[in-house]
């Protein structure tokens, strides 16, 4: 079977926290545990008109790709729910094949 | 959409809903689908159908179940037995809570007269579509307000917008009225985005799903910012003016200034549809890049460049914010930046600005409840004549001379507060909540609505009123409270909680008791039946079938005779034209043309305090975690938010020596509070930024704690009675103050 794997198109990703609250909703975990959580370049300049502020999601040993909301023909709850739609999923191939074809900040993520 | 707008079984089913507050949020409208197991809330999910939010939440509704089933929501009407402050309460049934208060307004009115009665609102919660209604219509007074210095929450654009455009709130076009949305024949994005004092991906402004503004980068659009701050949106802007707070106006007349000298403007447009171009053009020249450079601490070649690339890519568009609301001279600046929108040609047109219709669904109602009060008494209320202005656009009394007669008994002595919706303490609106406090503590007799107990009801209510948050009633959400309405939404109820009621519910209770024939509705759903079908060709049902109901929109409507009552092109101002010299604000003794001066208070307009304040304080900025003083109570947003955060550039935090992370004390001759510091490069250097809304639920909610609500209460920094010559503008971005390291929330 081919290893699942999202993609986060990472430039548009504005640190929302919907992932998080979406992914522990559908797991059901409670605090302090996370299926996905942000991490952060803090903002800094580059130069007088470039500025750099990075937010970066991670998937921890929880997350399981959202199996069951998958296997119901539903995308997975950060994927749904991500506000600036900058989450993508399918295998890894896929995703890498995908990444390649996208301008700017882009990674592919499995934890399988 | 689908026409199944609940399914499942009795017990286990699912109910699509669009999201107004409570909890509080601008009417945004979101798509929702919730799951109901045994009358319990146990699920959210995104509604991928919704034509414009298409399945996207933020974690506001994401964790609605926690605020929904919250073990500290109030469920049934609580009657004061200990005394104010001490938050001993008893619970009573709806009937005498409604019977209380109709027979205690009924006891003040007869004595004291009709306006003894003053209904305070507060902001975006759906309960303000219905405050001035209560007010008018159930009380028979005129004493109604949001307790807001200078109005300036929304109002004042609406009103330089009425002014100026003669029509409802200009938003951006992101093809919101069209089932299609950006795939619309016709419609393309803006090239350009200025987004000006305003951050609509945490705040959602008034209606305007502000992830929106993604969609239209990922299609092309490219932003500017105006802010004093580096948002996420600045980081990922074109051009991020980082300008000296309050200085907005002075910016805007210098891009005109460039616009117009170097010719980029719409010739067309400007000679057939604009009124007092050559004085304004005259104004504008007044107002050179080079000295407003210096002015607004700015390079001067951003100037250039962000006015070039607006008037020469079309269409561009603009997005005015709270700034606008709450700053000096932000009236003339609001005036001005509906003017480049104006003389680019970009109003009314795909990509540009949508502009309302002068009358939506409601619209009438709400203004014919003001047939309930006795002649003059409407034109009589509070602060009217003094500020004609304000008081032709806006239906509530001045909050800045409501505060006074709260202190002084004069021009009347309120007796009865209804604070509806609104943690009036918190600094969420009022400038100088201690006195607001003390004025609020002479009532007679207060109620408060809310869902929690907050520090405003356990300090003055005598009868608490819980109400439902959106996934308990039945409703209607119109995004721009109808002054721009995309689409109208049903929302409907997924759960019962017999112990609860909307405030539309409260106010038909009340009704029923002190006014019957003004409200003749039997029940929420007969209202919201009643009041569609008086506007369109469908009722409540079928509205709930709909999911949302797009009306669609006309491009051009000022040449195609749409925008005025009779019927002929132009728009509905005194001129027939966009007014850029305006024929009505000296009537009000007001310059007809935009003007920059100093802000109240600043190191120019004060540089005797200088020396004690240095930096400039400003306040309001939004985060994902909260609405207002909202949300305090979820442990899952607490855990990303905890405490309140003051924004310090690192050159000042070293001044100071202050460290990321530390407590700190923000101060001035006014007041003191605390927060914790964010130090980040991002906010201007000379400027901090304090977090609003703060509270701590956690903490003993009695008297003198009341849940620590003056602790990180930054309002209590910002001076009364600070606005401009119509009445409007405040200086809640723009005020005076010092910071020193402290030791925690307490000092």
């Amino acid at each position: 079977m081919s290893k699942k794997a999202l993609l986060i198109n990472y430039e548009y990703c504005t640190g929302s926290h919907s992932f998080e609250i979406a992914c522990r909703n559908e797991l059901g975990i409670g605090l302090g545990k996370w299926g996905i959580k942000m991490l952060e370049v803090p903002p800094f300049q580059i130069d007088d008109d470039t500025w750099n502020w990075d937010n970066a999601p991670i998937l921890t040993s929880l997350c399981d790709m959202c199996e069951e909301r998958q296997s119901q023909g539903k995308d997975p709850a950060c994927v749904h729910h991500c506000l600036a739609n900058c989450i993508e999923y399918g295998t890894f191939a896929e995703m890498a094949k995908r990444a390649d074809e996208i301008t700017g900040k882009v990674y592919v993520i499995s934890n399988q | 959409m689908k026409e199944e707008w609940k399914w499942g079984t009795e017990d286990d089913y699912w109910v699509r809903t669009c999201a107004w507050s409570a909890p509080g949020c601008h009417p945004v409208g979101c798509g929702l689908k919730l799951h109901v197991v045994n009358n319990k809330l146990v699920g959210v999910e995104g509604d991928e159908e919704h034509p414009v939010t298409k399945g996207r939440l933020c974690v506001r509704c994401l964790t609605l179940p926690e605020y929904v089933n919250h073990p500290q929501r109030i469920t049934h009407p609580l009657k004061r037995v200990g005394e104010r402050g001490e938050n001993k309460w008893a619970p009573i049934s709806w009937d005498e809570a409604f019977d209380t208060i109709a027979e205690k307004s009924k006891e003040l009115q007869a004595k004291y007269g009709q306006d003894t009665v003053m209904v305070i609102q507060g902001t975006g919660r759906n309960a303000a579509m219905y405050a001035c209604p209560l007010a008018f219509g159930i009380f028979k007074s005129s004493t109604t307000l949001m307790g807001i210095s200078g109005y300036s929450c929304y109002g004042p654009r609406c009103a330089i917008a009425e002014f100026v455009f003669g029509t409802g709130y200009p938003e951006l076009d992101f093809a919101s009225y069209f089932p299609d949305s950006y795939d619309h024949p016709g419609y393309e994005v803006p090239k350009y985005i200025i987004v000006w004092g305003k951050m609509p991906l945490t705040s959602n402004g008034d209606g305007f799903f502000g992830h929106s503004l993604i969609d239209m980068m990922k299609r092309g659009s490219k932003i500017v910012t105006i802010d004093p701050r580096i948002t996420w949106l600045g980081a990922h802007a074109d051009t991020a003016i980082r300008l000296r707070p309050g200085t907005d106006a002075a910016l805007a007349l210098a891009m005109l200034n460039v616009i117009i000298s170097e010719d980029l403007y719409d010739h067309d447009f400007v000679e057939n549809w604009t009124y007092g171009f050559d004085e304004f053009k005259e104004r504008c020249a007044e107002y050179p890049p080079s000295e407003v450079a210096k002015i607004c601490e700015i390079p001067e070649e951003q100037i250039y460049k962000v006015a070039r690339e607006f008037a020469t890519n079309k269409p561009s568009s603009l997005m005015w914010g709270l700034t606008f609301d709450q700053t000096t001279t932000g009236g003339q600046a609001g005036h001005a930046a509906l003017a480049m929108l104006a003389i680019c040609g970009y109003v009314d047109v795909p990509g540009g600005v949508t502009i309302g219709q002068p009358s939506s669904f409601l619209g009438k109602w709400r203004v014919d409840t003001r047939s309930n009060l006795a002649p003059g008494q409407f034109e009589n209320r509070i602060g009217a004549k003094r500020f004609p202005a304000a008081g032709k656009s806006q239906w509530v009394c001045n909050p800045d001379i409501t505060l006074e007669c709260l202190e002084t008994d004069d021009p009347i002595k309120i007796r009865m507060a209804f604070i509806q919706s609104t943690n009036i303490i918190s600094p969420t609106n009022n400038v100088q909540p201690q006195r607001w406090y003390a004025g609020l503590k002479k009532m007679e007799f207060t109620v408060v609505s809310d869902l929690f107990m907050t520090p405003t009801a356990v300090a003055f209510a005598d009868i608490f009123l819980p109400v439902a948050t959106f996934a308990e009633m039945d409703g209607v959400v119109l995004p721009h409270y109808g002054r721009n309405p995309f689409f109208i939404g049903a929302i409907n109820k997924a759960v019962d909680n017999p112990g609860v009621k909307s405030d539309l519910e409260i106010d038909l209770g009340l009704a029923k008791r002190l006014n019957p024939e003004a409200w003749p509705y039997k029940d929420a759903q007969d209202f919201y039946d009643k009041q569609l079908r008086a506007s369109y060709d469908f009722g409540f049902d079928d509205l709930r079938k709909m999911g949302v109901y797009q009306g669609g929109y006309t491009y051009g409507k000022y040449a195609k005779g749409m925008l005025r009552g009779d019927g002929l092109p132009g728009f509905n101002t005194p001129s027939t034209k966009i007014e850029l010299s305006s024929l009505l604000f000296p009537v009000w003794g007001e310059d007809p043309l935009p003007y920059y001066h100093e802000p109240y208070y600043s190191k120019y307009s004060h540089p005797e305090l200088a020396e004690e304040y240095p930096l400039v304080l400003t306040t309001g900025g939004r985060k994902y975690t909260s609405f207002h003083s909202e949300h305090r109570q979820i442990k899952s947003l607490r855990e990303i938010d905890p405490v309140a955060k003051v924004t310090i550039n690192p050159v000042d935090a070293e001044k100071y020596g202050i460290k990321n992370g530390d407590w700190v004390t923000i101060e001035n001759w006014l007041g003191k509070c605390q927060m914790k510091a964010w130090v980040t490069p991002t906010i201007k250097e000379g400027v901090v930024h304090c977090e609003h809304g703060w509270w701590y639920p956690e903490e003993d909610p009695t008297e003198p704690n009341l849940s620590g609500v003056w602790k990180s209460n930054v309002n209590m920094l910002l001076p009364h009675f600070c606005v401009g010559k119509l009445g409007f503008g405040s200086i809640y971005k723009e005020m005076m103050c010092k910071i020193y390291k402290a030791q925690g929330l307490d000092g």
